[in-house]
């Protein structure tokens, strides 16, 4: 399975990324295909275009802000290892994950890095916190266009207010841990990779 | 049973009756009992200390008639006591997570139940080959499968009970009870099935008939979720449509459900699925369309007659043992049933999930396989099943039914008993209780577009790309064909959040007197504009006193930017004067015995009857007033009488346009532009919105004619002649122009007071240089609307005037606390009535927070 995939993905890359990344070696061959499909330019990267041209992804309210996520700051293309690391995100966390770890880096699809990617949707200006304006922002874009501007407001200044804890009407990355340390989130923000 | 005659049958068919009365009301008193001792029922399960009871009562009942004379009869059962237990169960499963999980539910159901009553069947008949069993139990093979079957019926009841007692986590608890509801369905077919074998007599039984088996066993449970379904859907279209039929909402709720119930049982499809998936599918859109009062009513009617049939069925089960005639024991079989039930549910649990886990996301460790294991009761169900055997055909009837019954005890008892601390023992993942809140519900929102998009550029179409499509299409076709369009239009999840949270909010606020203890927690609404002061404690504070007033979202939000303007120390005056709770507690009470047709008249009336006490009032305060204000009062009474006459003749909804003045058209727009959306609310926020305006028109007012040229107004209000002042309010504006200037006319309508316009010019301006730009505000849309109309009139007047509309605005307001009848004189009357008790203390109030008022009035003004 994937043989031409991973004859253009060379096995130290592999290895780097399977330890990066906690991705197994036939999910990785099996993401490079997908990649490799995604890339029509064929350069080894991903464009937003490329993207785009997902048509699921473009009727997705939140499509345009999880495209940039996979990009980093300032860049317009993606290889496969950020395509990767971007993923690893959403690995659901192994039991044998949970233990091990205590000293070396954080793995990537750590309760706080999933927040962390979730949090990054909404900050817009990386500025470490959800203002208004941004919160607004990304409710019109999940809301339907039935309710109103105002009662959008509403709801903003409510989920500001709920959250806020140091009186800033912003809510920092700390708030939104807080706010949602009761939501499973190991499990609502996992998606199950084939093998 | 059988063998009674015809007045036998009678005599226990009105024993039957009187007992399930007699019956009700020990059961009713019995459950009063257990939950007031709190600490039974933290240790022993509710359906343990119903068994006991039955035990104990079956036991006088015995005591008196010798005899057990009513048993469980096979129509009751079906027919009236397991519909609403499964409607229950179905349709307040939290439907998110039960799809979420289907899979593994679906597969614990249905592959699991078969494992289980195959296994159990097989082995038990294996017992009795083997010579273990009392050689006097005459059973074949279909004998033990058609008992494994019936006896592996997990029962949602005993199961709900304990498990929403143990509050394990959520996942481990949707599995269990999802199974339990769904393999009940299971069994039933199974055993109908195997039933059905068993009359035809394993002789007869031919190979093809097994493959019948086989496929009516798919047939009847797709079948019947498919006439679920259907009804779901029928359902919820007539909910559309019933939106001036309130009260019998709730009945087509029930109504449809069992129809659906009886449709499936009809053609022999799967009544049981019927009714779950009929209660699973159409909550989404049935509670959009009804109205509050109806959600409530569904809720606990059905939560009332679910608990009904689950302890009638209880009783008959403690009756049942208690009757030694009915029932043969058999050690070999009790024992061997209760080995084998708990034996091969726990190797079934153990190689199913081997196989899911292969598939699931979270994989359900050991623990959760323990308490999955464990948590299989046995309940009504089973016992219901093998008391309609049919003695004739099923020779070994007795041996079952007493062990059954002995399955059922120790499964309730024993196992309901242990399995809390068994959780504790193990550290189950726990489930903490906690209100939703805002934030969880937004950004789990934004975690399922997230997934939604990953599984997008992996290009794997997962559960999440699937639910996604679900979702597209549900808002595309199904909610819109289904949902009324107001609810429609306001169908949203965060949204709906974010108004539970609010009615929340105002409920306990409500229940805490008016004092505002929740007050961080609350957060209404936008403010008008976030820049400016209005966040200050102030506000803060009124717009949580205001909360607890307006339960309706929209009120909320209409009322909102208004109530910014209010001071804090007015609203606790107002909220202090009697005169809201009453009023409301008026409308509200006409509301429940009149349609809402009459409502209106009704409405009215009371409006009628509130202005003649107004004016009396008005007249006894009106010697306070000093002269020049009372003459003023004397012509607003004469112009108040014409206004009364003038309103009195027009028909309803024309009268607006007619009153003098303007303030009548804003009235008319709000009402219609938010008719439609919340019509349940409507006296409701009449109710609050006078109040609302009253306070604020009382500032103005003081304002409006103290002000003329600057700040230094703001002391004016204690100036003014003392308790008369506030209690001036009332035609504020007009009567201090009275004795300035021209009227506005009662007789033209069209004639704007000249010199208020200027005075208010004045002092708007001059305000304007103090205070920021008006912000937006929620309320303003139908003020807005208002606007042009508002114009209309006095335009005629004086077109010139560039701030007009501001100075109209002001009284639109006030017309507004008039309600819709919108003559000038109840408001004048209606503040009078508020006047003596706010008097006193606003005095001392106003000084302080003259100056914030008048900023926001200023904005106010502008909208």
């Amino acid at each position: 399975m994937g043989s031409r995939a991973s004859t253009l993905l060379r096995d130290e890359e592999i290895e780097e990324i399977k330890k990066e990344t906690g991705f197994s070696h036939s999910q990785i061959t099996r993401l490079y295909s997908r990649f490799t499909s995604l890339d029509k330019g064929e350069n080894g990267t991903l464009s937003r275009e490329d993207f785009q041209r997902i048509p699921e992804l473009a009727i997705n309210p939140l499509g345009d802000r999880i495209i940039n996520a996979f990009f980093p700051e300032g860049e317009d293309q993606v290889n496969f290892r950020g395509f990767m690391r971007t993923l690893a995100h959403f690995r659901p966390i192994e039991d044998n994950e949970k233990s091990k770890d205590q000293n070396g880096p954080e793995p990537l699809n750590s309760r706080s890095n999933k927040l962390h990617f979730a949090f990054r949707l909404y900050d817009l200006d990386k500025d470490d916190k959800i203002s208004r304006d941004e919160l607004l922002q990304v409710l019109r874009m999940m809301v339907g266009v039935n309710i109103s501007d105002e009662q959008l407001g509403s709801i903003a200044d409510r989920t500001i207010q709920e959250a806020d804890q140091d009186g800033d009407s912003a809510i920092s990355f700390a708030e939104f841990v807080k706010v949602l340390e009761k939501v499973d989130v190991e499990q609502k923000m996992s998606i199950r990779f084939l093998h | 049973m059988g063998q009674r005659g015809g007045w036998g049958q009678i005599s226990a068919l009105s024993w039957q009756q009187e007992g399930v009365g007699l019956e009700g009301a020990g059961i009713s008193l019995a459950k009063i009992v257990f939950h007031l001792s709190r600490k039974v029922t933290s240790i022993v399960p509710e359906s343990c200390l119903l068994i006991l009871l039955g035990l104990g009562l079956g036991g006088i009942v015995l005591a008196v008639a010798k005899k057990a004379e009513y048993q469980l009869e096979p129509n009751m059962f079906f027919l009236f006591l397991l519909p609403p237990i499964v409607l229950d169960s179905g349709y307040f499963m939290p439907s998110r997570l039960f799809f979420d999980n289907i899979g593994a539910i679906l597969t614990y159901a249905v592959v699991g139940t078969l494992w289980n009553s195959f296994t159990t069947g097989a082995a038990l008949w294996g017992l009795h080959q083997a010579g273990l069993m009392d050689p006097g139990i005459e059973a074949g093979l279909m004998d033990f499968l058609l008992f494994g079957s019936l006896i592996s019926a997990v029962d949602p009841v005993a199961v709900l009970a304990v498990f929403e007692e143990v509050h394990v986590n959520e996942t481990l608890f949707i599995i269990v009870f999802g199974e339990s509801l769904l393999n009940d369905a299971v069994t039933v077919v199974l055993y109908k099935v195997f039933n059905s074998f068993v009359e035809l007599g394993p002789a007869r039984i031919h190979a093809t008939d097994y493959v019948k088996g086989v496929a009516s066993f798919f047939l009847v449970s797709l079948g019947g979720t498919a006439v679920g379904l259907l009804f779901a859907f029928l359902l919820a279209l007539i909910t559309r449509f019933t939106k001036r039929v309130r009260i019998i909402e709730p009945l087509f709720v029930f109504l449809l459900a069992y129809v659906a119930y009886l449709a499936a049982e009809m053609v022999s499809l799967s009544s049981i699925l019927a009714v779950t998936f009929c209660g699973i599918c159409c909550k989404k859109y049935v509670e959009a369309n009804i109205s509050q009062k109806s959600r409530t009513t569904v809720k606990y009617t059905m939560k009332t007659l679910a608990s009904s049939s689950e302890t009638i069925i209880f009783m008959f089960l403690g009756i049942s043992a208690v009757d030694t005639s009915k029932w043969a024991w058999d050690t070999a079989l009790v024992l061997g049933t209760l080995f084998f039930i708990l034996l091969f549910r726990a190797v079934g649990v153990v190689l199913q999930t081997c196989v899911l886990n292969r598939f699931r996301l979270i994989p359900l460790d050991r623990i959760d396989q323990v308490v999955m294991s464990y948590g299989g009761l046995r309940g009504a169900v089973a016992f219901a099943l093998v008391i309609l055997l049919d003695r004739a055909k099923v020779k070994a009837k007795d041996y079952f039914v007493a062990t059954t019954i002995v399955v059922v005890f120790f499964t309730v008892i024993v196992q309901g008993l242990t399995i809390k601390p068994l959780v504790t023992w193990l550290k189950v993942k726990r489930s903490d209780h906690h209100k939703p809140t805002l934030n969880e519900e937004l950004h789990e929102h934004a975690f399922d577009h997230i997934l939604a998009a990953v599984e997008d550029i992996v290009g794997h179409h997962g559960y999440h790309y699937w639910r996604d499509k679900w979702e597209q299409f549900d808002k595309k076709y199904l909610s819109q064909l289904l949902m009324r369009k107001s609810a429609y239009r306001l169908r949203d999840e965060i949204w709906d959040v974010y108004y539970k949270l609010n009615i929340r909010d105002a409920i306990s606020f409500v229940d805490q007197g008016g004092h505002v203890l929740s007050a961080a927690k609350l957060a209404l609404p936008s403010m008008p504009s976030r820049t400016s002061m209005s966040e200050s404690s102030v506000t803060n504070l009124l717009r949580e006193s205001g909360s607890g007033a307006c339960l309706d979202l929209q009120v909320i939000d209409t009322v909102r930017s208004r109530r910014d303007k209010e001071d804090a120390a007015m609203h606790h005056v107002l909220r202090g004067s009697l005169y809201k709770p009453r009023r409301r507690y008026k409308a509200s009470y006409s509301r429940h015995f009149i349609s809402p047709d009459k409502q209106e008249r009704q409405d009215k009336e009371i409006f009628r009857q509130n202005m003649k006490r107004r004016l009396e009032t008005f007249k006894s305060t009106k010697h306070n007033v000093c002269s020049s204000k009372s003459k003023a009062r004397l012509k607003e009474k004469g112009r108040k009488k014409k206004n009364i006459s003038l309103t009195s003749d027009t028909p309803n909804g024309k009268t607006h346009r007619n009153v003098p003045w303007q303030e009548a058209a804003p009235v008319l727009v709000m009402v219609s532009s938010e008719e439609e959306e919340s019509d349940s609310s409507e006296t409701e926020r009449e109710d609050d919105e006078g109040i609302v305006f009253i306070a604020r028109a009382t500032d103005e007012v003081l304002q409006g004619k103290t002000t003329p040229g600057s700040l230094d107004v703001c002391p004016s209000p204690c100036i003014i002649p003392p308790s008369p002042t506030l209690a001036e309010k009332e035609l504020p504006w007009k009567g201090d122009q009275a004795d300035l200037a021209v009227y506005v006319s009662s007789e033209t309508t069209k004639i704007v007071p000249v010199d208020m316009q200027k005075a208010w010019n004045q002092s708007i301006s001059s305000l304007e240089s103090i205070a920021s730009p008006p912000g937006i505000e929620s309320g303003s849309q139908h003020r807005r609307f208002a606007c042009p109309v508002l114009e209309e009139q006095p335009q005629s007047a004086n077109q010139a005037m560039s701030e007009q509309s501001s100075c109209f605005q002001f009284p639109s307001h006030i017309s507004k606390s008039g309600r819709s009848q919108s003559d000038s004189s109840p408001d004048g009357a209606e503040q009078q009535e508020l006047q003596p008790l706010m008097a006193t203390e606003e005095q001392g109030r106003m000084v302080p927070t003259t100056e914030p008022r008048w900023l926001m009035f200023n904005r106010a003004s502008h909208l």
